[in-house]
């Protein structure tokens, strides 16, 4: 299993983090590991942990990153967890220059880790907790047998994405204002108060206080539309109101953590990547790299660097924004007077000779997430110079092609495929639909349908834990359409909105 | 050294296989697999494997991308990834995953479904063949083997070397010295050979239907055989009132009007055993498809005299399937039971349409020789 660094190693992991150090990096204790091939695979495959539950999909993952590696498609170069302490796995056989590089890339992830603000809710003893998630699954799977639970698993996973993305990660539990009612009722119930144990039969009438018992419960009744607002936190409400057994609950609650602890990680992919590859190149080239490194660090670098027509490159686009912002901010081409000036030759000579990039890096690092930083910082000039596009799907010529270079669109474009990581946003309405203890999820139509196949398996899949009839609004062709799965069959039907 | 995942890994491909199972005879019957055989493995869609989730489809949805043309322009096939999963070959829409299963497990699947027996090798002497491994890089070798990236590399380090390299007009040219080329070595492997000689009826009667059955047939006798014997060789034979040998394609391709002499197959493949195939060396599999006319009883009994004689002696076992044809009289396999049915290491099949393709590979496979 891993090893520790070899002396030469470390003295290069020392010198890397040196320099990480002088550059202002500000990251946790970052622990390196060296692991063989397929180890890095397995680690990859578990999302970068040394321990997961047990399923079936490592398994799948596993085999697709060996195949890849074995068939020259792809490689793994860097793993790190956001930890305290960061780990991060240095594969065996890598050239020296390549290990320089993944380290100083990690050290960009640690700082990252450490100071973005989307990342402040998150477990930093993950790795802990994920070996007791693997224990306590492991625990069902001997009790309950691995088909159930791994049925189970699957199940669960299929709604693993209905989390409410962007609230950091308290579980309301028990809800204050739930605890409030409750107090209040009971004092309505117990009536008025009474000094003297002598009056209570007069004051507090027993006719008075059964109709009150009475008000008492019909609020409930009618309460039971619950619940009060939309729930976007669909996998909380389940793990509250589902009938579960106690060893579902235990594994949905899991899920659930593993889910949030993830999240982070994708609101700022573009942002992270871009930030660990920018502190990558700048390390490499101003300090740590040797004369006759620099063809493989080149190779290497332009490998991550590459870009496909069809998709964004995060470590791409993430490292020219950063650059971009750091230009801006030394040069002054930011504020009203540049926002106002008109004449191209003036701002492509705009230098007010600030100074400031390094610093505003640092500060947009830690208040931002991809979505703010995309909105905030891509200018018409760099979606120009990076030649970026929207693209679509040609139903009469069966093919993708470019759509559209202008500016707005591609950025609303861009904006809306990280919106809620690009999926449909999705909520519980009511868990006692039609009075029948149905339940009811609406989604938020932005102009794009579900997938149908996908949704009615999901459905399916909502409605075995649910256990009642399950029920989804959403639009198709524009028409409001009400998806259903009793527990036998599925059913549509079109409603007005 | 054994990883955690391994267990994991063995679950996923346990899942597969079962899913696989549940699909054989639907697999079986179909002809698609044969288009995505590779050469040691064949991909199989396999139905929901996927976690289904609450997505949008990726062709409504589109995206941003990078890069030159203008608008309007196509891009490239491949350029889009399918889905948001790194799937190889995840089907868009149709809510499956391509998983590759070498055809030595297909072979193992089919056999525990089927129940087939392993075959007792007739011979076991083991023939050397040789395989080439690429292992390295070498600065002399072939042009076909020539490794562009490593050259290209190679120039630009001494470009740069040689302060010849312009940043500013980045142009590389390899010289002779630069070049670089994959090594190989030969590698000995033991081998246990067998021989499929295909046998088939191109004459009018034998439609598209009927020959497309013996392609998927034939297929799945090639996965067992080659599963059971490291080395397989195939020959084909088509006739009609005459034979001749012919390569694989031309084999499922070929359509005659003529009439039908089987002995002239028989014959034909009589000879190729005795020219090439050495019954000390080599393990023999005659199958013969036709749709069960002959021109004359008079050459009916000219085949069963030439396999008593001449073929069943030097053979494993000798197939013959039947394939029912609007056209056909059915009449040889009537005749081939009556004389040779009690033989051991004959087998007969009638295939009536492609759902019986599953029977039939039991009924020649299930003898186990």
């Amino acid at each position: 299993m891993p090893k520790s660094l070899t002396p030469r190693l470390a003295a290069l992991r020392d010198e890397i983090h040196g320099h990480a150090k002088e550059f202002g990096l500000d990251f946790f204790d970052t622990i390196f590991e060296m692991v063989s091939y397929d180890e890095m695979n397995m680690v990859a495959a578990y999302g970068g942990f040394p321990t997961r539950y047990p399923h079936w999909r490592w398994g799948m993952e596993y085999e697709q990153l060996a195949k890849g590696y074995e068939y020259g498609l792809s490689k793994i170069y860097e793993l790190v967890i956001n930890n305290d302490p960061c780990y991060a796995y240095l594969m065996e056989s890598n050239p020296e220059v390549d290990q320089k590089l993944v380290m100083a890339h990690v050290y960009g992830h640690c700082d990252f880790f450490k100071n973005n603000f989307s990342f402040r809710h998150t477990n930093r003893r993950m790795i802990d907790e994920m070996a007791n998630h693997a224990t306590r699954v492991r625990r069902w799977v001997d009790k309950i047998g691995v088909e159930k639970v791994e049925d189970f698993i699957d199940r669960t996973l299929s709604l693993e994405n209905l989390i409410d993305q962007h609230a950091p990660h308290i579980r309301r539990n028990p809800d204050p204002r739930k605890a409030e009612d409750e107090l209040k009722a009971n004092e309505r119930v117990e009536g008025f108060k009474v000094g003297r144990e002598y009056m209570r039969g007069y004051i507090n009438p027993s006719e008075f206080l059964d109709s009150q018992r009475k008000k008492v419960e019909d609020e409930k009744q009618r309460a039971k539309k619950f619940p009060e607002r939309a729930q976007r936190d669909v996998l909380l409400f389940l793990l509250e109101e589902a009938p579960l057994e106690p060893w579902e609950a235990d594994i949905l609650a899991i899920l659930r953590d593993e889910a949030y602890y993830f999240a982070p990680q994708g609101q700022t992919k573009i942002m992270n990547e871009g930030w660990a590859s920018y502190w990558h190149s700048t390390i490499m080239t101003r300090r740590a790299l040797r004369d006759d490194e620099i063809i493989d660090y080149a190779d290497h670098h332009s490998g991550t660097m590459g870009t496909r027509p069809g998709a964004i490159n995060p470590y791409k686009l993430g490292i020219e924004l950063w650059r971009d912002i750091e230009e801006r901010w030394n040069k002054g081409r930011f504020g009203k007077e540049w926002d106002e000036c008109d004449d191209l030759r003036a701002r492509r000579s705009w230098d007010k000779k600030l100074g400031a990039g390094r610093e505003k890096i640092f500060e947009v690092r830690k208040h931002y997430n991809d979505i703010t930083f995309i909105d905030t910082f891509l200018t018409p000039e760099f979606a120009m110079e990076q030649k970026l596009f929207v693209y679509g799907f040609n139903d009469k010529r069966n093919s993708w092609e470019i759509l559209d270079r202008e500016f707005r669109k591609v950025k609303n474009k861009l904006l809306q495929g990280l919106t809620n990581f690009g999926q449909p946003i999705i909520e519980v309405v009511d868990g006692n639909f039609e009075n029948r203890s149905e339940l009811l999820l609406t989604h938020r139509h932005d102009g794009q349908d579900l997938k149908g196949d996908y949704a009615r398996e999901t459905l399916r899949n909502l409605q075995s834990l649910w256990r009642r009839p399950v029920n989804i609004l959403t639009r198709y062709d524009n028409k409001g359409t009400m998806l259903r799965f009793d527990g036998q069959s599925h059913s549509e039907r079109k409603v007005d909105l | 050294m054994t990883l955690k995942i391994h267990q994991d890994h063995s679950r996923f491909k346990q899942i597969v296989r079962g899913k696989i199972k549940a699909n054989l005879r639907k697999y079986v019957q179909k002809g698609e697999m044969i288009g995505k055989k590779g050469k040691d493995a064949i991909s199989i869609p396999i139905p929901f494997i996927d976690i289904p989730r609450f997505k949008y489809g990726h062709k409504e949805q589109g995206g941003v991308g990078q890069g030159e043309g203008e608008v309007g322009q196509q891009l490239g096939p491949g350029a889009v990834e399918p889905g948001e999963g790194k799937q190889a070959g995840q089907g868009e829409g149709d809510h499956a995953l391509e998983v590759d299963v070498t055809l030595d497990e297909l072979a193992q699947i089919l056999g525990e479904e089927l129940q087939l027996p392993n075959i007792e090798r007739r011979q076991n002497e083991r023939l050397i063949s040789q395989k080439i491994r690429y292992t390295g890089i070498n600065t002399t070798g072939p042009e076909s083997l020539r490794h562009f990236k490593r050259t290209f590399k190679q120039a630009l380090r001494r470009q740069i070397a040689s302060g010849t390299y312009d940043p500013a007009r980045p142009v590389i040219v390899p010289t002779r010295e630069d070049r670089r080329y994959r090594s190989y070595k030969l590698q000995d492997l033991p081998e246990t050979n067998a021989v499929i000689i295909y046998m088939m009826d191109v004459s009018g009667s034998m439609g598209d239907e009927q020959k497309e059955i013996v392609r998927i047939e034939s297929f799945w006798l090639d996965t067992w055989l080659r599963h059971q014997y490291k080395g397989l060789e195939a020959r084909y034979i088509i006739h009609d009132a005459v034979a001749r040998e012919v390569d694989r394609d031309t084999f499922f391709h070929t359509r005659e009007s003529g009439g039908t002499m089987i002995s002239s197959a028989y014959k034909l493949c009589r000879d190729i055993i005795l020219a090439d195939y050495p019954k000390s060396a080599w393990n023999i599999y005659p199958f013969h498809f036709s749709d069960g006319d002959n021109w004359s009883a008079d050459d009916t009994r000219q085949c069963i005299e030439m396999l008593r004689n001449d073929v069943l002696p030097n053979v494993n076992q000798f197939a013959y399937g039947q394939v029912e044809s609007p056209y056909g009289s059915g009449q040889f396999i009537k005749d081939l039971r009556e004389a040779v049915g009690d033989t051991p290491n004959v087998a007969l099949s009638e295939i009536a349409d492609k759902d019986a393709i599953y029977a039939s590979i039991k009924d020649f496979l299930g003898k186990g020789r």
